[in-house]
């Protein structure tokens, strides 16, 4: 809702001059079902407003993106408003699932006695509750947690702690910049809270981390020896994020005045116990596609899930033997300069809010492309389960 | 886009009003004008009230006769049961028509015209079947009085319940008295009639003037199980016998006294104390109580208070009225989020507006926010629906960004001359075409304002009342450029926000705060003087002012005070009492009032500090504070500012809350002899200063 009403404030068109409306969001919570007609309905688009809601882990806010794509490239809808939202405060806690079998034993009890033998049948591990939201972020084919996987892709490609932190503390120092420059002005929105707090940031950056100061925590996921931590790890935090998407006839009809415009897109997938890499896959099918070496890409946004996955993908761009098993390229793709890639930080300052960062790194890829005068650029994100998601964008 | 027709809801919504046997176009069995008659297929009659002729349904003379007529009918056919409800959608029957209780003198006649009315209701009360009413919307007064004399109530959830006669200087008269006392606990009856206020359907069953709250579409079912008696229906328990008591009443009667009297004293407002005698007397006897009801009520409609409440509600129909029309904006946006603009944002989307809501700054904004929700949680009680959707559309705007699409837009920056125009002069160029500027100015000429205006006819200005959400009264003021579109749509948009209107031309203080600003002066001349300020607000209060003047002043800021002073003095040819220095100090030293919580008066809890009742105030005191007040309202009309007697009575009444059991500023002057006052004028001009000089529009009055 803050997210939205902004952004169709701000048209030239009313908000029931859509023809979709598409969310992504991994917890969706009971009382908002289908949160994207939930929001298209609060955001006034109007009762004749059709919305759906999409979900692909990590990768929904960009699912959205892509699907209205697709729509529109196929000639069913002209304007759609395609975005991502999560609320990962509100996961909720749920019982194990002895305690809701006694439950329905308690309240299908007919009589007195039944009741009674069903009360005498409660277990104090009833009322352990699991967490949702830490059984959300483990992978149930491997076992594996997400900051687990990216233990193994660190391992598999040789990453230490103190690139993962060096990375991570950089990307803090990016953020902070660009917050301070006003670079994120018209992206980022402030939320005005109920209670009359206005939200003007993000206040998870952690402007002053250093390699050193990070190299001070435990490890979050594997210790004692892992090198994942909580502080070159993303955040677990809320989000929204909207795109409007259009027809080359909507942008004659309306007037628009488009910022970018989607040649390409690409979904890969591979073992879920090293998901972190799946951008290289899908971003590398989109370069063959394309026919572009990777350096032809201008700017990168690659979600930060975790700095250890970050640099692994890198990591695998550069190893000969991967790419040529792998990814089907005659050798090593090449390195990515650290001043095209996540140039305004990412997810380890500004958070991960699962269902709206894959559209998050869209947004913010077209707006650094045109602050820094860039033509092409690729945003990339892993999913957990074991996919990623691409999308090769053009500034105009 | 997705192509639309008319909304699936709309169109079927029509067919919601559970009308029993007249749907699908069944036709009344009896000729009558206001009331349709037919029998359903389960023997049951059902009896609409439909009045010819409006909107809303009032107990007019021939409606209780038709009434009458069907009631006979009804004894005579002996169906299986009745239901009684109103075929309109706006609600079931909002009270007696008061047209016809104006100008009455007479109080035998008055008491021959009850007695009939209280006939008609006992024949339904005694009807040898169930009855049951059926209520929807507002059931309030005579209304009220119709659904106690049947049997069972059943209530649509939106609902509400009321006597409000208190209001008119009267309190109810067709034998609610009796039979809300007897039906539920008599305490809580007669607090719902001392107060005048509303209960909405889930109250009014938890108290037990209703038996079932339920929806339309379940109405059918709620009156087949009245009629077969299945119908969990209220009925009064041992306490409600209890309470009305001969000793109950001795010792609860004196207690209400005590609380009516502090806020409604009984030299100004009898009927409440009216009522409460008539309880207390003869609280014991249905029949008693019923046939001193019909008397106590004639005595109260022939009272000066009352025959002036009655005007009151009549100026208030009148201010309704003139806020209305058709305007199809949807869209506002209110540049300035301070203590007005903030709240004109949150109640303009409390009525289903979007509104985008622009400041140069966060804070303010998120300031305006928290007050919405306050005043929606207050409000809105626990409509969680209406609440969250005017929630979501106050939109903060910190880039202004609503200005293109908005309809209208109201500019409630600070009173300073060139920041408005600044401000006008940015947004201009993004309006719509057919958008409406209009501005909160309180004083700031609107010639002044729309200089610089490539289109100044889009201009009008719309002076709103703190605070917003209680002061029902804005004056539209406009000025002789301004388009005929522009002002229509004022008028409408102000109808659907719910507030009453004034219409004022442009002049420096417009009519209230040009009104009240020498009320205000005089009070600090008097301080100057050494009267103590309780004495000087008690001679206001004394004549019936809501608060004095000392306490008004810091209610709306010294700060404001200070500045229309200034303002006016500088710009009318009046002579003015001078801000004195150290109203300036005080300001300078941000002692504003109420809002910092010193001013004049201590503030604490939202109260001012008083430190005694203020005694016996000197001879003149009242008359040298309200005088003035009405000698700018006769000033105003010679001025053709405002442009008659009634909208200045009622402008006056509804946003300075002036003493409304007189009638307003003109109807009281006139009350106690034009001559009477302006030779007063000249009197006190001639002890206390030429301030006090009478207007020379005071010899066209006669």
């Amino acid at each position: 809702m803050q997210c939205g009403r902004p952004l169709l404030l701000r048209q030239q068109f009313a908000p029931d001059a859509f023809d979709q409306v598409i969310l992504g969001c991994v917890n969706v919570i009971a009382d908002e079902m289908n949160p994207a007609r939930v929001a298209a309905l609060r955001l006034g688009m109007g009762e004749a407003m059709t919305a759906f809601t999409v979900q692909i882990n990590c990768g929904s806010g960009m699912q959205s993106i892509d699907t209205a794509y697709r729509y529109i490239r196929e000639g069913a809808m002209d304007l759609v408003l395609a975005g991502g939202a999560e609320s990962l405060s509100h996961a909720p806690l749920v019982f194990n699932h002895s305690a809701v079998e006694w439950y329905a034993r308690m309240f299908g009890a007919r009589n007195i006695w039944a009741r009674l033998v069903a009360l005498l049948g409660v277990r104090p591990s009833f009322f352990k509750p699991v967490i949702g939201l830490e059984r959300g972020l483990t992978d149930p084919i491997t076992d594996l947690n997400m900051g687990q996987t990216a233990e193994l892709v660190a391992h598999l490609f040789h990453i230490s702690r103190r690139q993962a932190d060096e990375y991570a503390a950089e990307s803090q120092r990016r953020l902070a910049t660009a917050q301070k420059e006003g670079w994120l002005a018209g992206e980022v929105e402030p939320l005005f809270a109920h209670d009359g707090t206005v939200f003007d940031h993000d206040d998870g950056v952690r402007p002053d981390s250093t390699a050193d100061s990070l190299a001070k925590l435990k490890p979050a996921f594997e210790r004692p020896w892992g090198k994942v931590t909580a502080g070159n790890s993303s955040q677990i935090t809320d989000g929204a994020s909207w795109v409007v998407l259009a027809s080359e006839g909507a942008v004659k009809k309306h007037r628009l005045q488009p910022k970018a415009v989607i040649l390409d897109s690409e979904w890969s997938a591979l073992d879920p116990s090293i998901m972190g890499l799946g951008p290289v896959l899908c971003s590398t099918e989109i370069l063959k596609r394309q026919k572009y070496a990777l350096a032809d890409i201008e700017l990168w946004e690659l979600n930060e899930a975790f700095a250890a996955q970050v640099l692994g993908c890198l990591a695998a761009w550069e190893d000969d033997e991967f790419c040529k098993k792998t990814l089907g390229l005659s050798g090593a793709a090449g390195t990515i300069p650290r001043d095209r890639l996540n140039v305004d930080g990412g997810a380890i300052g500004i958070g991960h809010p699962v269902g709206a960062s894959g559209n998050r790194i869209v947004l913010h890829l077209i707006n650094a492309m045109h602050r820094l005068g860039l033509k092409r650029g690729i945003a990339t994100e892993c999913i957990g389960g074991g996919q990623g998601g691409a999308m090769l964008i053009e500034a105009v | 886009m997705k192509e639309t027709h008319t909304p699936a809801l709309d169109v079927l919504g029509q067919r919601n009003l559970e009308l029993g046997p007249f749907l699908d176009g069944g036709q009344s069995a009896c000729p009558w004008i206001h009331w349709k008659l037919r029998a359903d297929e389960d023997g049951i009659v059902w009896l609409l009230l439909d009045k010819k002729g409006t909107s809303t349904n009032t107990l007019s003379e021939d409606v209780l006769t038709e009434l009458d007529e069907a009631l006979a009918k009804i004894e005579q056919d002996r169906p299986r049961g009745l239901v009684i409800r109103s075929a309109k959608q706006s609600g079931f029957i909002a009270g007696a028509d008061i047209n016809e209780f104006r100008g009455l003198t007479d109080p035998t006649k008055i008491e021959a015209l009850i007695a009939r009315g209280h006939a008609v209701l006992d024949r339904l009360d005694r009807l040898p079947l169930p009855t049951v009413a059926v209520i929807h919307g507002f059931c309030l007064g005579g209304g009220l009085e119709v659904a106690l004399a049947c049997d069972h109530r059943v209530a649509i959830d939106d609902a509400s319940f009321g006597f409000p006669e208190v209001m008119l200087g009267l309190h109810p008269g067709l034998g609610g008295t009796v039979r809300l006392t007897r039906l539920v606990n008599p305490v809580q009856a007669m607090t719902l009639m001392l107060t005048g206020k509303t209960q909405r359907a889930r109250a009014a069953k938890s108290l037990g003037i209703i038996d079932s709250v339920t929806q339309e579409r379940h109405v059918r079912g709620a009156v087949k199980a009245a009629v077969e008696a299945s119908l969990k229906s209220h009925r009064p328990g041992i306490l409600v016998g209890l309470l009305n008591s001969a000793p109950a009443r001795a010792l609860l009667a004196p207690r209400m006294r005590r609380e009516t009297e502090r806020k409604a004293p009984q030299k100004f407002y009898p009927a409440p104390h009216a009522l409460i005698d008539l309880w207390a007397e003869h609280g014991g006897s249905a029949a008693a109580m019923q046939k001193a009801e019909i008397s106590s009520f004639a005595q109260l409609l022939v009272t000066e208070t009352a025959q002036n409440l009655v005007r009151v509600f009549f100026l208030r129909n009148n201010l309704k009225s003139l806020a209305s029309g058709t305007w199809a904006g949807t869209r506002i946006h209110v540049i300035g989020a301070g203590a007005m603009g903030g709240d004109i944002a949150a109640w303009c989307a409390w009525h289903g507006f979007t509104v985008s809501l622009a400041d140069m700054k966060a804070e303010p904004i998120g300031g305006a926010i928290k007050r919405a929700g306050d005043l929606y949680a207050k409000i809105g009680r626990d409509n969680h629906r209406r609440i969250r959707d005017s929630l979501d559309r106050l939109i903060p705007d910190l880039r202004g960004e609503g200005v293109t699409s908005a309809d209208l837009i109201i500019e409630a920056v600070p009173e300073t001359l060139g920041l408005k125009q600044k401000v006008y002069a940015g947004i201009e160029p993004k309006m719509k075409a057919n958008a409406i500027l209009a501005t909160n100015t309180s004083s700031i000429p609107l010639e002044q304002l729309r200089e610089g205006l490539k289109r100044p006819e889009r201009a009008i200005g719309m002076h709103f009342f703190n605070p917003v959400s209680r002061m029902e009264l804005v004056e539209i003021v406009s000025h002789d450029k301004v388009a005929d579109d522009v002002q229509s749509a004022a008028h409408a948009f102000l109808g659907k926000i719910d507030r009453l209107v004034a219409p004022v031309k442009s002049a420096p203080g417009f009519l209230v705060n040009r009104a009240l600003t020498p009320y205000l002066l005089e009070a600090m001349v008097m301080l100057d003087q050494g009267m103590k300020k309780e004495t000087i607000d008690k001679a206001a209060e004394d004549f019936g002012m809501p608060m004095g003047p000392i306490e008004l002043a810091d209610q709306v800021g010294l700060d404001i005070c200070l500045h229309v002073a200034e303002t006016l003095r500088a710009s009318l040819k009046r002579e003015m009492p001078a801000p004195p220095q150290w109203l300036k100090d005080k300001v300078a030293k941000g002692e504003l009032g109420k809002k910092s919580g010193k001013g004049l008066y201590e503030w604490k809890d939202g109260h001012a500090v008083k430190f005694h009742d203020g005694g016996s105030p000197p001879p003149d005191t009242t008359d040298r504070l309200i005088l003035p007040m009405l000698d700018v309202c006769v000033t105003c009309l010679r001025e053709g500012v405002v442009a008659d007697e009634e909208i200045v009575d009622g402008a006056m009444i509804f946003a300075t809350g002036f003493a409304p059991f007189r009638g307003g500023p003109m109807h009281y002057a006139r009350a106690r002899g034009v001559d009477d006052v302006s030779q007063t004028l000249t009197r006190l001009s001639s002890v206390y200063g030429a301030r006090f000089q009478p207007d020379p529009g005071w010899i066209e009055m006669k």
